[in-house]
């Protein structure tokens, strides 16, 4: 079991198939796995012990990928977009290891420590030549990709995906060579990201071609998917809204759409009913997964969406706002504070378990002793098994006895008409502990005060969650994989806002 | 002639080209068989012996073949002519409840 398996089977089976670039000159699953196989040797004999990855998307990611998964050495694709600080500490830990980047990036990898560093034009020089040589049988076991997870402020943890998860979860998830060579996805996650990673596993296992938007621009997606006639595309929520106004604007229709996933962070109710509304012939899919699962452990389906689209039943409308249901290959539980299973309705954290759930870092495992996975994430099960996901537990408001969700009052403030986006953090209160603030964006041309979004909450949800400060801004601080920078807007307004300033 | 399997193990037909890989394994040791005769692991040499009959009825790559009341799951890297088996048992292939695309 090794990722690289499912790209020896992809070529076994469609050896022809254009499995990567455009439909016009692309490469065919026979040849990447040629390349893969080329570079497995190269980095065998450069004696490294991890193959990063520095750079955007290209054709030379599934190559080095693939690559190091012959090779039996961990890969591990790093954020292009950390501060050099954190920068540092990353090469630090994968030190020994080789990075492959861009051109632009030489430079300042070298400042930050790196000792090899080869650009992506080096590294196909040194595999342009065909090479006869077996390859080290690789242990499940082994580490397939190290990936720095998300920490937006702290230091990031390095989690460890072993090839047995990752080829667990893509064999018991994706149907081998399910797909029509018409079809091709749109690939424009960054590739540090555990979507960018698992996108080039299933759609390569799946036989859809995948073409890369290295940096993501409205228009050009837009332009890319019609030109490429793209099928498939997976999208964090501070793309979509862009792409469907980019849509608009341009008056260009994408005929050839017919899937669209999204996940990474919550994506505003009234944008997906737009998109419902604006494309009904394209499939949703809201996935609902972490880094430390291999990615998706549950998902709101295309007919999940539909049905709760045309439902006049609340509760059945109301699972727009879910993650949909567990994969039938996992365990899912929401447990409370004492590890308790609760049950339908019931707030708690969300645990999870299955052969894809690796739930481990660099340094030490996280799973329980009998294989949980505590996601860190609140959540509840509505009657019919849906999950409902609401927010980070750490960013929980404790304000007085009261533990309030971000993620609960930002979907009633996004409902108000005039608001498109809204951020729901705790600041400090001497009186309470933690208060209820919040920070808008309207829509264009729309208008609301403070007062008016206050009451519009306090009608909806207790006093307790109304927000004592509502401050608006153009926009919202999001990391490049759509998480909500709730703790840098934490920050500036508990600054703006001294404890016992506050009110409420 | 039973053999303990592990998920993540490669073996192989020795009567065919079939190869395949575990998915899920049994606590106890299986009678395993491709055209009617014992695989072996992946790599290994063996002089092919015929194809039995009734045990000829091919393997597809990609496929998954599994026994659920024993809690086994083979999923086939390779393609084959001979069937796979625990004893005499020919192994359904698992249907495939294709999720739609999330990645």
């Amino acid at each position: 079991m090794n990722i690289a398996m499912l790209l020896e089977m992809a070529a076994e089976g469609d050896p022809e198939r254009i499995v990567l670039g455009p439909h016009d000159g692309g490469i065919s699953a026979a040849e990447l796995l040629e390349r893969a196989r080329r570079a497995a040797i190269f980095f065998t004999k450069t004696g490294t012990e991890v193959v990063g990855y520095f750079g955007l998307n290209s054709d030379t990611l599934p190559v080095a990928l693939f690559g190091a998964a012959l090779a039996g050495i961990p890969f591990s694709p790093i954020n292009y977009r950390a501060p050099d600080e954190q920068l540092r500490g990353i090469l630090a830990r994968v030190a020994g290891g080789m990075m492959i980047a861009d051109d632009d990036e030489v430079e300042r990898l070298g400042a930050c420590g790196a000792a090899h560093v080869i650009t992506k034009g080096e590294l196909a020089a040194a595999t342009s030549e065909p090479v006869e040589a077996e390859h080290p049988f690789v242990d499940p076991e082994e580490i397939a990709v190290l990936l720095f997870t998300s920490g937006t402020t702290s230091e990031p943890k390095a989690a460890i995906l072993r090839h047995r998860h990752l080829v667990s979860y893509i064999i018991g998830s994706v149907e081998f060579l399910g797909c029509s060579p018409a079809e091709a996805q749109l690939i424009c996650v960054p590739p540090y990201h555990i979507a960018g990673m698992a996108a080039i596993l299933s759609s390569l296992y799946a036989g859809r071609r995948i073409m890369y938007l290295p940096t993501f621009d409205a228009d050009e997606w837009v332009a890319t998917a019609a030109a490429e006639h793209v099928t498939h595309a997976m999208v964090v929520p501070t793309m979509l809204g862009r792409i469907l106004g980019a849509i608009e604007s341009s008056g260009t229709s994408l005929p050839a759409l017919r899937h669209l996933s999204y996940g990474g962070g919550r994506m505003p109710l009234e944008l997906v009913e737009r998109t419902l509304r604006d494309m009904p012939q394209v499939d949703l899919v809201n996935a609902y997964g972490l880094t430390e699962t291999s990615s998706t452990i549950a998902m709101l389906t295309p007919e999940d969406h539909r049905e709760a689209f045309a439902s006049e039943e609340p509760a059945v409308r109301a699972r727009l706002g879910s993650v949909g249901r567990p994969l039938p290959s996992l365990e899912v539980e929401v447990r409370g504070e004492d590890d308790s299973v609760l049950g339908p309705n019931e707030k708690g954290e969300i645990w999870v378990r299955g052969e894809q759930v690796a739930g481990e870092y660099v340094g030490n495992t996280v799973l329980t002793e009998d294989g949980w996975f505590r996601t860190r994430d609140a959540g509840w099960f509505d009657d019919a098994g849906f999950l409902f996901v609401e927010g980070r537990l750490d960013d929980v408001i404790v304000r007085g006895a009261e533990n309030i969700s971000p993620g609960e009052i930002e979907e009633v403030l996004m409902a108000h008409p005039a608001v498109a986006e809204a951020a729901v953090i705790g600041i400090p209160d001497t009186e309470w502990g933690e208060a209820v603030a919040s920070v808008v964006v309207l829509h264009p041309g729309a208008q609301a005060t403070e007062a008016e979004l206050q009451r519009w909450v306090r009608e909806r949800l207790r006093s307790t969650k109304m927000p004592c400060v509502v401050e608006f801004r153009p926009e919202l601080p999001y990391s490049p994989t759509g998480k909500l920078l709730r703790r840098v807007l934490r920050q500036e307004l508990a600054e703006a806002n001294p404890a016992g300033g506050a009110g409420s | 002639m039973a053999i303990q399997l592990k998920a993540g193990m490669r073996l192989r037909s020795q009567t065919d080209a079939c190869e395949v890989v575990v998915v899920k394994a049994p606590a106890d040791a299986v009678d395993l068989r491709c055209g009617g005769h014992a695989l072996v692991a992946a790599g290994e040499e063996a002089s092919p012996p015929g194809i039995e009959v009734g045990f000829d009825g091919g393997t597809q790559l990609g496929k998954r073949y599994a026994d659920e009341e024993l809690g086994l799951e083979l999923l086939c890297s390779k393609a084959g002519e001979g069937s796979l088996s625990v004893g005499e048992t020919v192994l359904e292939i698992k249907g495939a409840k294709p999720l739609p695309a999330s990645d």
